[in-house]
């Protein structure tokens, strides 16, 4: 058998090509996941249209003589927003497994973690365009005024959606090659969206009830601490989900 | 080495391609030929040993270089359906850096005889032109590794024509090929060396030169058969 290793061509040995730093591969891998689902536009309109529904089933079995819209109001708009992206999520790593197309992302020269990033932005926006109508749908569904507090509103909405797509990004790559992935990524995602749940409704809540601001900032904090500690983590653990 | 478990789908493999060869690998089903591709694609990485291309390590530090002279085809089209051939072929292009991504995209379905159906997409073409614009994907950015895992598989006269003639021009341009195939014919036509693995291993490596047609047909279907 032939001893030896794979050599370069004499004369053209490898130089330092443009490859794409993680910037620029990450808004690649972004923008040609946000192409796809603007030709199919399948995972948004199911998205919006479960949103929508999950408000009108809330709407119609609450019982207002028993529970103000002003304490409900917060709970159903981040559990439908959480579920709503679970959609999107689900998506996500999908269109790789259709024709080994991950095979080619993962044999480019561009670094994981950059597919992670790419992934993770392209969710971030699909999400936040869920949100977008949402919550406007929330205001008008239960009258809950949101003209003082829309900008903290956004806040916390667009801190809600780092930290969920940040964790079911990950969630996604590992659940995709399973057999049960539809099933497996609400499994394993759901509990690490119970912190982002709660400081959500709870920042929300606070605010839609004119509390002091001073209220609201413990759990700010959790969601930020959330946000942080996951984005990292999750960036870092994604290649490792990436070997066979 | 490649284990997955305990089983060792590629064991004791130890090869060098230099600019311009062409290696056949021949096996039958399991025998570790396409692990041994996605080994060399850095898409596996190896469990014990080295996949170097140009003297860099794929899977190591400063890889992404080494990488981005390596293209690899399969017999999955690895393209998004949802998108024309010209987007697949140009983010290709736009992920290994080219300077010009549009025109390299376009030459590379030139030269795969598919540039009419460049604004198609992907889902509306049939399974050979899904193939003619897979291997444009691949070898868009020129590379100087060329793994082909079953290429001509779905191709019709034309497109065979066409990858026949892309991966001469390919060599001619220095690259190194890497052929799997169970046609033993198509891989000896282009073969500068010729390989039959077996069970993780190389059952037997030699020049093209010293392989006769005949006397390897047999030895092969011998070496197949055993495996049985």
């Amino acid at each position: 058998m032939p001893e030896a290793t794979l050599t370069s061509v004499p004369g053209r040995e490898l130089d330092a090509p443009q490859l794409p730093g993680l910037v620029r591969a990450t808004w690649l891998v972004a923008r040609k996941d946000l192409a796809i689902e603007f030709r199919t536009r399948t995972a948004y309109f199911s998205a919006l249209v479960f949103a929508l529904l999950g408000l009108t089933i809330f709407y119609f079995a609450w019982d207002p003589t028993a529970v103000a819209a002003i304490d409900l109001a917060p709970g159903v708009l981040w559990v439908i927003f959480t579920f709503s992206g679970l959609l999107g999520l689900q998506r996500s790593f999908g269109v790789e497994q259709a024709d080994r197309a991950m095979d080619a992302l993962l044999a480019a020269p561009v670094e994981r973690e950059a597919i992670y990033l790419g992934k993770a932005v392209a969710n971030f926006l699909f999400v936040a365009g869920v949100q977008v109508v949402a919550i406007p749908a929330v205001a008008l569904f239960y009258n809950v005024p949101l003209g003082n507090i829309w900008l903290s509103l956004t806040g916390i909405a667009v801190l809600a959606a780092l930290g969920i797509v940040a964790v079911g990004t990950l969630f996604s790559a590992m659940a995709v090659n399973t057999r049960l992935a539809e099933l497996l990524l609400p499994m394993l995602s759901l509990p690490f969206f119970v912190p982002i749940v709660m400081a959500a409704a709870q920042t929300t809540s606070r605010l839609l009830a004119g509390r002091p601001e001073s209220e609201a900032w413990p759990w700010l904090r959790i969601l930020l601490g959330f946000d942080l500690v996951f984005i990292l983590a999750c960036a870092i653990a994604f290649p490792y989900t990436l070997d066979e | 080495m490649r284990a997955f478990g305990s089983r060792r789908a590629v064991d004791g493999v130890s090869l060098a391609l230099r600019g311009g060869e062409c290696l056949a690998l021949f096996g039958p089903n399991g025998a570790g030929k396409t692990t041994l591709l996605r080994l060399l694609a850095g898409l596996l990485a190896p469990s014990a040993g080295t996949c170097l291309v140009g003297g860099v390590a794929l899977r190591a530090e400063g890889g992404r270089a080494a990488r981005s002279r390596v293209g690899l085809i399969s017999h999955a089209s690895m393209l998004y359906s949802a998108l024309t051939s010209r987007e697949n072929v140009e983010f290709a292009a736009k992920m290994y850096g080219l300077r010009h991504p549009a025109e390299a995209a376009l030459r590379a379905l030139k030269a795969m005889r598919v540039a009419d159906r460049a604004d198609t997409p992907v889902r509306a073409l049939s399974r050979g032109l899904q193939q003619r614009v897979s291997i444009a994907r691949a070898i868009v950015h020129e590379p100087l590794l060329l793994l082909c895992d079953e290429p001509y598989t779905g191709l019709d006269e034309v497109g065979s024509a066409a990858l026949t003639e892309a991966l001469g021009e390919r060599r001619a341009h220095g690259a190194a090929l890497m052929l799997v195939t169970h046609n033993l014919s198509e891989g000896l036509a282009l073969a500068t060396h010729a390989a039959i693995m077996r069970r993780g291993r190389f059952a037997r490596y030699e020049e093209r030169a010293r392989v006769d047609g005949a006397s390897y047909a047999s030895a092969y279907r011998e070496l197949v058969t055993a495996d049985a």
